[in-house]
């Protein structure tokens, strides 16, 4: 017990030393409620009958000692280092953090105007914006959720995006959180808090990158607050680089009629989770979430997804699909539970592996809890190899080994990368993402 | 003959659902109540067991009482926490506390008891095709149709028979399986397990009939801790059945049974259980606690283990019946029907551990819920690197009749082999207003038209049962489900 | 008079979709009951066979000189109402042999006449299924499931055949038909008719009636039945469409 105290030293040191001057009242309550609530919690451990960190073990992340500085300015960095590690357009709305804190030179973001605002959360903040105010850190429950508690008792900045009733903003909103990952050990904690009011529509993608080989850790939580009929499309990159450990949350909650699309790519860090928690808290909401996870090396990549029917008339559709090669190890944990009161749900979840490598791992949970009588409910999950019988047709019509399992690797993710909407990240995708997948040699 | 089979006939217990409920009345010899190592060495001793068996059982009850007190915790059920040292380990009828006797020294009681329970053991009534060791609280009273099975070399025995007779081969193989520190009750059957069955099949013989354990819990407060141990040498084959009831009690009763089946080398063993345990009153009071571990190692190369199970009794079910694929090309099999309603809970499945190579396995799992019942599978299917070319399919269907239900799903997909392949699907649905008004349309009462649709949703699974045992599955999913409908 | 609707109102939830339907049913007879989409017919058919969500807000459906409404659906059944379903429902894991044994055991048991042995049953069935050509290995797949359209609907004239109603009320069997799949249905159709039985073809097409003649012909609109009379009604609605009714009835 005493070790566990020693270890959060560096992380209380730095939760007092937090400047928060001129900060309102109801924010350093919260701050100070969520560090209790850390104190309590701590770190994930896989003790028995925890099922949600089952297969990751996130003790190298509680093991590290990572410092913090909330004062710290971006200096010296231009747009040529930070647009190599991310893809970007010039037609997005862009917000750059770094180090969790906001870079006004980096980013490109929109005047504000009476459709949409974008700014960083300490602006919004400071200006005592009600939105705020009401909806930061109220969807994200951290009672359970260590990872979550720390984020919110080192919140100071982050992305304010507000979307007015009715408004349809085509413009994709960018939102960039890189980690500079010099020589001694550092985390983040970037946040972001999206707001689409009724009737609005919006596009948001995040994405999180590393700029140097050091080891940091970058702890992200994202609300999102989906009103009735609202519609927001999300995608989410992580690319973080291969030394650093990312775990991050995305909390979304929709009202009735609102709908919420998700694609979801990684691919970075040594130890990287994800998890995503969808509410359908509107009749006849709906969501559709797409992943793709790419894992090599001795990488562990985590992604957790929960799907909460609450009203009648929701649907869900979850697809994730998985790569894995080297001695990586992938774990995909998937719950859609179904309230009594949501009838006439209509729910599916998938989640499809790819082991290319002997000495890779998945381990997948794809569950379902329901009180709910009539639904309609499935979920199916895969693992293996390609199908040999598939290589053997492509080779019978003279096409080598390699290239057959290129090609089948190649359709097996691009079928998730052809659900992105937005034409330039599915650009980039295509030619980042899918051109970098293994092309492994299979034995046959 | 069919219709003598059927246990489940009147017994003149009235205003009850559970036609089973009834209770013997029969002299006991019980041990005091609580745990200790003395009622550790007093079981062993009642047994006449050698020195090895009681230290085996020792060293089980001594890692028992460093392990949490309160047990697994993950499983989805919720239950006060159980008073070890309120309970009665062990309870024999004072007639049999010799153990297993000829037929005519039965206590008549016990037979009249078993004849109501549809299991009648004296010679002249005893069901055809099938050899049962009848089993009442810690012992087993009588066994059928020994002369035959000694004949073609069978083995089948109570434990207690078992570790007296057959030494070496128990030794050899308890606790291979499932291991005395396997798990907080597996640990504590292992310290106190009171009796079981035993069957050892020789080599190349297939068991000329189905074999046949009939479980009763009777005496008051007393948990049940039987275990049993099924060894099929090579090209061997076993068919064995299991079926249980206890009477009605207001407290909960426990039961925490051990079975380890061994298949060698192009060995079959196929395992069937209906499991009928008192599920308590539409409230929840009283009820079987039926928290047990069930592992089959298939050994050899080309051996098969198969479990089919039905599962409509107990308040709380834990349980999930596994196959250990060792042998290259071994095939475990894991049918499934788990029906709650009222209080009911379960939350079973299957583990199927893949090690040999091109091994196969199949779980497909029908969970039913009604009434306040929930109903959780949960199933691991785990390839190990060596596991080249393995299978597995999973199939999970559930059904919900009302909105006060639930049910659910948590499969555990873990994959370390790049050849071995798996895939796991999942339904869930419920008995739709058009399905029961075409059948009603028919001329089918809304209770008959339920049960037929619930009938059919079983069907897979009611076909892999031995066919007497196939037509008693529907008939308790009838009696379980009296009540929902309407 | 074997079947007497007067002034029948139906509604579901809200919303009201029969307004004061009558017909007269006679022994013997065969009527169609035509009319466009949405007007009213397939509930018609529901409401004589009792389906629940249906309620009957105000008239009086007798049949054999009793309150049909007061049975209960299977009562209905037993009583000799036979309903050809649109949809018919998919039972998974049930068998069709055994479905039928079930309602023909249910319906003979009501009627008190002894439950027929399974080597009677199986007679019956082979001598029934072969009308409406439908093999023996399909009575042993669960009911209607993967069954083609033209499947569903042999298997619902085989159930007719098989229960052997008094009054069958067929609900737009004859949609989705190829011509060789009407003809087997039409010849089941026919081959059930007798002095003693009726039948109420509900359709949205005259084709059938191309192969079952019917004795009336009655065009329900809005809830109501408009007009009413022979084989040559529905000719006439064939040439001049519903409009033409409509425009009439207005």
């Amino acid at each position: 017990m005493t070790q566990t105290l020693t270890r959060y030293e560096r992380y209380e040191a730095d939760f007092h030393a937090l400047d928060t001057a001129g900060r309102p009242q109801w924010l350093q309550d919260l701050r100070q409620t969520a560090w209790t609530r850390f104190l309590d919690l701590g770190f994930p451990t896989a003790r028995r009958g925890n099922e949600k960190w089952k297969y990751t073990n996130a003790a190298p992340i509680a093991r590290m000692e990572f410092g913090h500085d909330g004062r710290s300015r971006p200096n010296g960095l231009s747009a040529e280092t930070t647009d190599a590690a991310i893809p970007r357009h010039d037609a997005w709305s862009q917000l750059v953090f770094v180090d969790g804190v906001f870079a006004e030179a980096l980013s490109s973001r929109p005047e504000s105007t009476d459709e949409v605002r974008v700014s960083s959360l300490e602006e919004a903040v400071l200006s005592n914006s009600e939105t705020v105010e009401s909806h930061l850190a109220r969807h994200t429950p951290f009672e359970d959720d260590g990872f979550a508690a720390l984020n919110t008792a080192f919140l100071r900045d982050g992305a304010f995006v507000h979307v007015a009733a009715g408004a349809d903003v085509e413009t994709p909103i960018h939102l960039v959180f890189l980690s500079t990952g010099n020589a001694a050990p550092t985390v983040s904690y970037p946040r972001a808090l999206i707001v689409a009011e009724n009737g609005s529509r919006a596009t948001v993608i995040e994405s999180y990158a590393g700029l140097n080989g050091g080891r940091y850790f970058s702890n992200s939580v994202s609300e999102m607050v989906i009103g009735e009929g609202a519609e927001v499309e999300h995608y989410r990159l992580q690319e973080e680089s291969e030394a650093a450990f990312h775990v991050g949350s995305a909390r979304v909650v929709l009202g009735e009629g609102g709908a919420y699309s998700s694609g979801a790519f990684s691919r970075g860090a040594a130890l990287g989770r994800y998890d995503l928690s969808v509410l359908l808290d509107g009749p006849g909401s709906a969501c559709r979430l797409s992943g793709l996870y790419v894992t090599s090396g001795t990488q562990h990549l985590d992604n957790n997804i929960n799907i909460e029917h609450a009203k009648p008339y929701t649907t869900s559709r979850l697809n994730y699909k998985g790569i894995l090669d080297g001695r990586s190890r992938a774990v995909f944990g998937g719950t859609v539970l179904v309230r009594k009161e949501a009838q006439k749900t209509d729910a599916s979840q998938s989640d499809k592996n790819l082991v290319l490598s002997p000495y890779a791992e998945v381990d997948s949970k794809p569950a379902l809890f329901i009180y709910a009588d009539d639904v309609k409910c499935g979920h199916g999950a895969t693992a293996g190899n390609i199908d040999e019988e598939t290589v053997f047709y492509m080779r019978s019509r003279g096409m080598d080994v390699d290239t057959a399992s290129r090609l089948l690797i190649h359709g097996f993710a691009s079928e998730t990368v052809d659900t992105v909407r937005e034409p330039n990240l599915r650009a980039y995708l295509e030619s980042q993402f899918l051109d970098t997948l293994p092309g492994r040699r299979l034995e046959f | 003959m069919v219709e003598q089979q059927v246990i489940s006939r009147e017994t003149g217990i009235e205003d009850t659902q559970y036609r089973w409920g009834f209770e013997l009345d029969i002299k006991s010899d019980v041990s005091p109540r609580g745990l200790n190592e003395d009622i550790v060495r007093l079981i062993s001793a009642k047994k006449r067991e050698p020195e090895w068996m009681l230290e085996w059982r020792l060293k089980a009850y001594r890692h028992w009482l460093k392990l949490d007190s309160q047990g697994p915790q993950w499983a989805n059920v919720e239950f006060q926490p159980i008073d070890y040292q309120d309970m009665i380990y062990y309870a024999a009828p004072s007639s049999q506390s010799d153990g297993p006797k000829s037929l005519d020294e039965v206590d008549p009681e016990i037979l009249e008891g078993f004849n109501k329970l549809g299991i009648p053991l004296e010679e002249q009534k005893k069901l055809t095709g099938v050899a049962v060791d009848a089993v009442l609280d810690s012992v087993s009273v009588a066994t059928t149709y020994q002369e035959m099975l000694k004949k073609a070399g069978v083995i089948f025995c109570s434990m207690s028979e078992a570790v007296q007779n057959h030494p070496d081969l128990v030794r050899k193989y308890i606790g291979s399986v499932v291991p005395y520190s396997d798990n907080f009750y597996a640990t504590l059957n292992s310290a106190v397990f009171s009796d079981g069955s035993f069957c050892y099949v020789p080599p190349g013989v297939r068991c000329p009939i189905e074999l046949m354990t009939y479980f009763r819990i009777n005496e008051l407060d007393t948990g049940q801790f039987e275990r049993t141990l099924i060894i099929a040498d090579e090209g061997s084959y076993v068919s064995y059945l299991e079926g249980c009831t206890a009477p009605m009690r207001k407290s909960h009763q426990l039961h925490a049974a051990v079975v380890e089946l061994v298949a060698l080398d192009g060995a079959e063993i196929k395992y069937s259980t209906l499991q009928n345990w008192y599920p308590g009153d539409k409230d929840g009071r009283g009820g079987v606690y039926n928290f047990v571990t069930k592992r089959g190692k298939a050994q050899g190369r080309g051996s098969k283990i198969s479990w089919t199970q039905v599962e409509t009794g107990s308040a709380i079910t834990w349980k999930y019946p596994s196959v250990i694929l060792q042998g290259d090309d071994s095939v475990g099999e894991f049918y499934s029907v788990a029906l709650v309603n009222n209080r009911q809970q379960a939350d079973t499945g299957t583990k199927m551990v893949h090690i040999g190579k091109n091994t196969r396995s199949t779980i497909i799992a029908k969970g039913i819920s009604a009434g306040r019942g929930n109903n959780t599978y949960r199933g691991q299917v785990k390839m190990m690197p060596t596991a080249g070319g393995a299978r597995n399919f999973t199939q999970c269907d559930s059904l919900l009749i009302g909105d006060e239900c639930g049910a659910h799903t948590i499969p555990y997909i873990e994959v370390r082999n790049p050849t071995a392949q798996l895939e796991h699907e999942a339904t869930t649905s419920k008995v739709s207003d058009d399905q029961l008004f075409y059948l009603q349309q028919r001329g089918l009462s809304l209770e008959e038209s339920n049960y037929m649709i619930i009938n059919g949703f079983c069907r897979g699974i009611f076909k892999e049962l031995p066919f007497e045992f196939a037509a008693e599955a529907s008939q308790l999913m009838r009696v379980s489900l009296e009540g929902t409908v309407g | 008079m074997l079947l007497e609707i007067r002034d029948l109102h139906v509604s579901v939830g809200e919303t009201d979709i029969l307004k004061g339907l009558n017909l007269t049913v006679n022994p013997g007879e065969v009527h169609a009951i035509m009319g466009p989409n949405g007007s009213g017919k397939s509930t018609l058919a529901n409401v004589i066979a009792g389906r629940p969500e249906f309620t009957v807000v105000r008239g009086e459906v007798s049949y054999q000189g009793r309150d049909l409404m007061a049975l209960l659906p299977e009562e209905r059944a037993r009583e000799g109402v036979f309903m050809a379903f649109q949809y018919p429902a998919e039972l998974a894991g049930v068998r069709t042999w055994q479905f039928l044994k079930a309602s023909v055991d249910a319906v003979r048991k009501h009627r008190g006449m002894k439950e027929l042995s399974i080597r009677e049953f199986d007679r019956l069935l082979d001598e029934k299924r072969r009308m409406v050509r439908i093999d023996a290995d399909m009575v042993k797949r669960s009911v209607n499931e993967g069954y083609s359209g033209g499947e569903k609907k042999r298997n619902e004239v085989l159930q007719m055949a098989m229960l052997d109603p008094t009054l069958a009320v067929l609900d737009e069997t004859d949609s989705g038909l190829d011509i060789d799949a009407l003809r087997i249905v039409a010849d089941g159709v026919n081959s059930f008719r007798s002095p003693s039985k009726a039948i109420v073809m509900v359709t949205h097409y005259q084709r059938i009636l191309g192969y079952v003649s019917p004795d009336r012909v009655h065009v329900l609109l809005d809830g109501r039945i408009v007009r009413s009379g022979g084989r040559e009604l529905a000719l006439e609605l064939e040439e001049k469409g519903y409009d033409w009714v409509r425009a009439e009835a207005a």
